[in-house]
């Protein structure tokens, strides 16, 4: 920033700082953007790495490779590391490089406070990973934190809550920054309803995390203070009620359910008109749905607790609840595929994952209706079913979207296409996989096999080491991801062309690829016939 | 720019700050929620002549059954004298615990209350209970204690059953041995 100040050199686009100061101070919505992905990616390996510990010690029944505290460690660990370190940060990384270059606008509005939320990143999971090698050892009660469990964590225990501090913080800021860039720095003519898609659904994402992320930290706090301060908010003993913090903590725990997922909505409604050739179908409505699932998912926190022992009208009330958010989300599934009705499409590696997360993401979507009956998920509460279930809505839900996203504007910000031999090989590897590895946890949830155990009755022997071996294929096709990127960073490959993709539309498209290190310096002017919808 | 990005971004700034109040609202909100609708199982607490003013359904009978646990940091033995007794709504029904002391110190503990189904909890009142105040067992000591209550006539009719529960927790500061053997064990007929 202060180097394109002190050379007032408007023509001079792509002169960047250097060295590693260029990304230390960097308040360029590209180059934070490209940190986020980068770290996301990584977090994705680590957490990752921890999910194929759980799938090696589960590959057959009995005690193998860790101890049950270790193993208990890693589902804690993998969730946090999964939601907060890899699903997040990729959702802003996107939104970072995105955003500005979709709406015409410069840059984020704040730009270092941009840079800052992106450097407590690290920070957070050095303070979360580093309880691994101190006495009780790294979280294991669970990344929802229940007490009075996860009060028994050793010294890790201040460590867990300031990570989770740190990381509300920082996607706070995040979220803050996109607001204010989209609410303020729209191009001429781009109006609320000429919005992308993306921004719109992160629009939407940011408002959800602002209203529910200072719950969480509240009650991370409550939970601090009543380990080391005598409060007992959650202590039985005191006066309190451990039940309490399931209700305060899924009061966050459901929006942020949409916070991982409204994004990836936004991507695959990106996408998939460029592939079909025809515009979204029912543009309004996307956007009127997405903001009723967000609305909706502060009113349906007690479906992941129909267990503790609600009153009946309270366990009606919120399945009902849960029920209605299937109306909006059924809008926008009838409109992707509307939108590919009669179009003429191409399968293209984004196009194929976005196609991935309308199929799977539609799969965990309904084993999610099944949960929401109260009667019934009295049987799968705790087992492997709502495993399989958060998992499809995850894996081939989200981390599809980011991918397809990922492939998509791959060109767009290196100049160059990505191998798409590698890509497609990429996609029919993991969705093979992706299947192998979490349908026949419906099964075994359903024959009772609960979550978060080391060991296993032998009825459910075959399934597991079936489920396992997906895993690791799944885990190592994602390296393919990894080589397809750096090949394109390398600028190794086909030259990109401005549009990159042939019927691809929106301002992002209308910059050059890679587009210059500030871009839209002067707003273009945006009319109904260049609008994206 | 005609707009102020600094502006939105404070007002999202206070939203957020707000958001971190509610959080903490959301302990008072519980309470009154557990109030009115009985989650938590939390029972009243009634005097003699409250209880007395009830009229007894000598019609119906329902069963409390009595369950007894203890903290795993608490080295006592806990348990109901009977399982399970029927009662009449709106009689008075007193029911006998034995805690014993099984360590070689003194000990205190206190016991924390809470009734299911959660609707029958808003009907289930005591006149005395072991679980008002600290109890102080000596080493080894054992000490029959007892629990005064009324199931208020009011009960819903199809409520046949019911479980009034107790945990004991140990009080954490166990070397103050100030309290008296007076104020411990209660009185009041």
């Amino acid at each position: 920033m202060n180097d394109a100040a002190v050379h007032d050199d408007h023509h001079d686009h792509d002169h960047k700082p250097t060295g590693i100061g260029r990304w230390l101070f960097s308040t360029n919505h590209k180059d934070i953007g490209t940190m986020y992905l980068v770290f996301s990616l990584f977090m994705f390996f680590v957490g990752g790495a921890m999910a194929l510990v759980i799938r090696a010690e589960l590959f057959q029944p009995g005690m193998q490779f860790v101890d049950p505290q270790f193993f208990n460690s890693m589902t804690t660990v993998h969730a946090l590391v999964m939601i907060f370190g890899a699903l997040m940060p990729a959702g802003v990384g996107l939104a970072n490089w995105m955003i500005p270059i979709m709406i015409g606008a410069p840059d984020m509005a704040m730009p270092r406070m941009n840079n800052m939320s992106f450097w407590i990143l690290p920070f957070a999971f050095t303070l979360l990973l580093s309880t691994f090698f101190m006495p009780g050892g790294a979280p294991a009660g669970g990344w929802t934190m229940y007490p009075p469990l996860v009060l028994q964590l050793g010294d890790g225990f201040p460590f867990l809550i300031f990570a989770v501090h740190f990381l509300g913080i920082s996607s706070i800021m995040g979220a803050i920054n996109i607001i204010a860039t989209v609410f303020n720095m729209r191009a001429p003519g781009m109006t609320f309803m000429r919005l992308p898609l993306f921004v719109w659904t992160w629009i939407i994402t940011a408002f959800l995390l602002i209203a529910s992320m200072p719950v969480l930290a509240g009650a991370v706090t409550m939970l601090l203070t009543d380990k080391f301060f005598g409060t007992a908010f959650f202590d039985a003993a005191g006066g309190g009620d451990p039940l309490l913090f399931q209700h305060v903590f899924w009061f966050f725990g459901h929006p942020e359910v949409y916070i991982l997922v409204l994004p990836s909505f936004g991507i695959i409604s990106q996408i998939i008109p460029t592939f079909a050739r025809k515009p979204l179908f029912g543009y309004a409505s996307m956007v009127y749905a997405t903001a009723s699932i967000a609305f909706l998912s502060f009113f349906v926190w007690a479906h992941h607790m129909f267990a503790v022992g609600m009153p009946l009208t309270g366990e009606l009330f919120f399945m009902y609840a849960t029920m209605a958010i299937a109306v909006p989300t059924g809008v926008k599934i009838f409109n992707w595929t509307a939108t590919m009705w009669k179009g003429s499409m191409t399968f293209e590696t984004p196009m194929l994952f976005s196609i991935g997360v309308l199929f799977m993401f539609s799969i965990g979507g309904f084993s999610g209706l099944m949960m929401g009956i109260t009667p019934v998920d009295f049987q799968y509460h705790d087992t492997y079913f709502i495993v399989a279930h958060f998992h499809y809505v995850i894996v081939p839900g989200i981390i599809y979207g980011v991918i397809a996203g990922v492939y998509y504007w791959l060109p767009k910000w290196t100049g160059v296409m990505y191998d798409e031999k590698l890509g497609k090989l990429h996609f029919w590897l993991s969705t093979i996989s992706v299947n192998v590895l979490f349908f026949p946890m419906h099964f075994i949830g359903l024959a009772g096999m609960p979550r978060r155990i080391p060991d296993y009755s032998t009825q459910f022997a075959d399934w597991n080491a079936i489920i396992s071996i997906g895993g690791f294929v799944f885990g190592l096709s994602q390296l393919i991801l990894v080589w397809v990127v750096i090949k394109c960073a390398r600028g190794d490959g086909e030259k990109a062309t401005d549009q990159v993709w042939e019927s691809a539309h929106g301002l992002e498209f209308t910059l050059p690829s890679p587009p210059p290190f500030h871009s839209f310096t002067t707003p273009p002017v945006v009319t109904d016939a260049t609008a994206h919808s | 720019m005609a707009k102020d990005p600094t502006r939105t971004a404070k007002k999202l700034a206070l939203f957020a700050v707000a958001m971190f109040g509610f959080g903490f609202a959301l302990v008072p909100i519980y309470e009154v929620v557990c109030e009115a609708t009985g989650i938590g199982g939390r029972t009243g607490v009634i005097s003699q002549s409250e209880a007395e003013a009830d009229q007894v359904d000598a019609e119906r009978l329902v069963t409390v059954e009595f369950d007894t646990n203890v903290d795993s940091a608490l080295p006592w033995a806990f348990k109901a004298a009977e399982f399970n007794m029927k009662v009449h709504p709106g009689e008075m029904a007193e029911a006998v615990f034995v805690v014993e002391n099984r360590s070689d110190k003194p000990v205190i503990g206190k016991a924390v209350p809470s009734v299911a189904p959660p609707i029958a909890s808003k009907f289930f009142d005591k006149t005395e209970c072991f679980c008002f105040t600290e109890q102080r067992l000596e080493a080894g000591e054992r000490k029959e204690m007892i629990v005064r209550f009324v199931v208020g006539s009011q009960l819903p009719e199809d409520i046949l059953i019911m479980t009034l529960s107790y945990r004991f927790f140990q009080v954490p500061d166990n070397a103050d041995v100030a309290i008296s053997d007076t104020k411990a064990v209660k009185t009041k007929i």
